[in-house]
């Protein structure tokens, strides 16, 4: 039971679309929740808001009307979100009561679903080696810097992996044939929602990572997270026009990665992308096609 | 700088909003140092606890609460395990509660910005 | 509360705080002109469809507070009425030639939908039952089909911006997505265009005039003869 958050049905569309093909190619079926509404994005933090958890907790409601125990994520914040909000009532049956008190109109959440990120369904539900199956076109020369983020692998309470020391991209990245590249910013944040009116201080972090990037010798840089791509890649973009010496590194989803190697880059919607990656890819892969 | 009695009103609300005892933090100052955006912040992450500690009500007009990206850096470093993220959001919360909102939506030009951006913009700066 | 030997039953309510008897069956409308008040705004069609007469009312020993249309809710004893007349709800100024099919013009000419927390309270506000927190997610989304399909029943009485914690203006955030969807997704309706055609050719301009010319009875007594399929 897949929840896709709103990014993903407009401006992230090729994750959505590149995670169907990437899912189908290892059997499984991403059924999307059939009502939901947006988590969020943020997990609120003011211990009396309750208000703001409603968002979260209401699709773990459909969740469980719709009969499913599990509701895995692509979005790396509504992951988050989720899963924090869930936390949050699973320990306090007073607010828990409250949340389903005011959702009068349907039944109350009994905390019975569980929120899992899609790279845990592959690690630990399929396996590396699993993953490493359907690939077609081996990434052999690709170097490949995982970004994850923050919202991963922070707060330890429901991070996915160590937030020091992740290695569940590395480790995707690896299982496609791709090469891992290590580098200092691969957790550090992308500025997030300062892109909507502190822009100055998301296009000095876009310059940081890609660079760091780039100069640890990588050809892109993968997310799971559509504001973090958006911040590396339109945000990205507009650096390298102010700064013409600037190199610009192509970022991709996972599971864009994931088609690519899979045979099919075409479900990835490359064209929305601020930062042509197109010249990066077919160069390093074998899979020569149209482009 | 003299504390007195009312100065605990800041302690006591941001307490509550948070969650937090302001007093757990020693001021090693880890928070700040793996904070990447202090150079855009008037006070760093440990100076805004420590002003809170003291009672300074100016620390409500401080600019680091709006830097603040929510990216919980702060919160893995800390060695006492405090939830500094809700610490800011409580500085926020005390002033969107005022109903004086950080963002102006009617003066925002939201030309291609993602839906996620503007829905965890306005969650963490408006009221 | 009623009263027997003929004379018809009543309740109570109270319109704008002040307390009165209404016989039982009336609409809130007609309680509110039985009472006195004259009505000449928050009044329209009296027939549902219009939007005009918005209420909010509660009901003795109930905290809830529910919301339907004056001319359509019938009274209850112990109601609390407070008309709604006109809800202020920023409309953006746009004009449909310039909104093309891409990207996501809802989120950029009404920011404020990003606010929705998704609290239902629009919802359950609704008169005519639309799922309006479901059509604000899809706004948010940006699929203008199931926002233009979920609020096709809206008559646009306001009621939903007026409760709105995040402030926004549900009915024109809809209404434009309408707009859109008809502009750009459906079929161009051949037949209308084909009849203003042979409008503007004055293959109609003789039988206008002869209309024009008759006098009320004649075109009194031809409407009341008409022939409807």
């Amino acid at each position: 039971m897949y929840y896709p958050g709103c990014s993903l049905k407009d401006t992230a569309i090729g994750f959505e679309e590149s995670a169907m093909y990437a899912s189908e190619q290892l059997g499984i079926h991403l059924k999307e929740l059939e009502r939901w509404n947006c988590c969020g994005t943020v997990y609120s933090l003011a211990t009396d808001n309750l208000m703001k958890q409603v968002a979260p907790i209401r699709n773990l409601v459909h969740a469980q009307e719709e009969g499913y125990d599990t509701l895995y994520t692509l979005c790396s914040m509504c992951d988050n979100t989720e899963k924090r909000a869930n936390r949050l009532v699973q320990n306090d049956s007073e607010k828990l009561d409250k949340i389903n008190s005011f959702m009068d109109l349907e039944e109350d959440y009994r905390v019975e679903v569980t929120v899992r990120h899609y790279l845990e369904l592959l690690r630990d539900e399929l396996g590396w080696e699993k993953v490493s199956k359907p690939v077609q076109s081996p990434l052999d020369d690709l170097k490949v810097a995982p970004y994850y983020g923050c919202m991963l692998t922070r707060p330890k309470e429901i991070g996915l992996d160590d937030p020091h020391n992740p290695t569940v991209l590395d480790d995707l990245i690896t299982s496609l044939g791709a090469t891992p590249v290590d580098y200092p910013y691969h957790s550090e944040c992308c500025g997030s929602y300062n892109t909507v009116e502190n822009q100055e201080i998301v296009l000095k972090q876009a310059a940081k990572i890609s660079e760091g990037a780039d100069t640890a010798g990588a050809d892109l840089l993968i997310t799971s997270c559509p504001l973090c791509h958006y911040n590396l890649d339109t945000r990205q973009r507009e650096y390298a026009q102010q700064n013409p010496s600037h190199k610009p590194v192509p970022i991709l989803y996972i599971t864009q990665l994931m088609a690519v190697a899979y045979g099919n880059p075409d479900v990835c919607r490359f064209e929305e992308h601020a930062i042509d990656p197109s010249n990066t890819i077919p160069i390093k892969t074998k899979a020569l096609n149209k482009r | 700088m003299k504390i007195t009695n009312s100065d605990q009103d800041l302690v006591a609300v941001v307490e509550e909003l948070s969650g937090q005892n302001l007093y757990a933090c020693f001021q090693c100052g880890k928070c700040s140092a793996s904070c990447p955006f202090t150079d855009e912040m008037d006070e760093l992450p440990n100076q805004v606890i420590r002003r809170v500690q003291i009672g300074d009500k100016r620390i409500l007009s401080s600019r680091s609460p709006w830097v603040c990206a929510s990216c919980l850096s702060c919160e893995v470093e800390c060695p006492k395990g405090n939830d500094i993220p809700a610490i800011m959001e409580a500085i926020r919360e005390i002033n969107l509660r005022r109903n004086v909102d950080e963002t102006d939506l009617n003066k925002l030009d939201t030309d291609g910005l993602p839906e996620i951006a503007l829905v965890s913009n306005f969650r963490k700066k408006t009221g | 509360m009623s009263q027997t030997d003929g004379v018809e039953e009543t309740v109570r309510i109270h319109i704008m705080g002040k307390e009165y008897e209404v016989p039982k069956g009336l609409t809130m409308m007609d309680a509110i002109e039985y009472s006195g008040y004259q009505l000449i705004r928050g009044v329209g069609c009296r027939g549902g469809f219009c939007g005009a007469c918005a209420t909010l009312y509660r009901l003795e020993d109930d905290y809830k507070l529910y919301a339907d249309l004056a001319c359509q809710k019938t009274v209850e004893d112990g109601m609390y009425l407070m008309q709604l007349p006109f809800t202020p709800a920023g409309r953006v100024s746009y004009d449909i030639e310039d909104i093309g099919d891409g990207g996501n013009p809802l989120l950029e000419n009404y920011p404020e939908i990003a606010r929705c927390v998704s609290c239902n309270t629009c919802t359950k506000a609704c008169p005519q039952d639309l799922e309006v927190m479901d059509f604000i997610n899809e706004a948010i989304r940006g699929n203008i089909e199931a926002v233009a399909n979920l609020s096709f029943d809206c008559i646009q009485c306001g009621i939903c911006a007026a409760r709105c914690p995040a402030e926004i203006p549900h009915h024109h955030v809809a209404q434009m997505a309408r707009r859109i969807h008809g502009k750009h997704h459906h079929p161009k309706s051949e037949h209308v265009s084909k009849r203003i055609d042979e409008i503007e050719n004055g293959e109609f301009d003789d039988a206008l005039e002869e209309i024009s010319s008759l006098s009320q009875e004649v075109l009194q007594k031809r409407y009341e003869s008409r022939e409807i399929e």
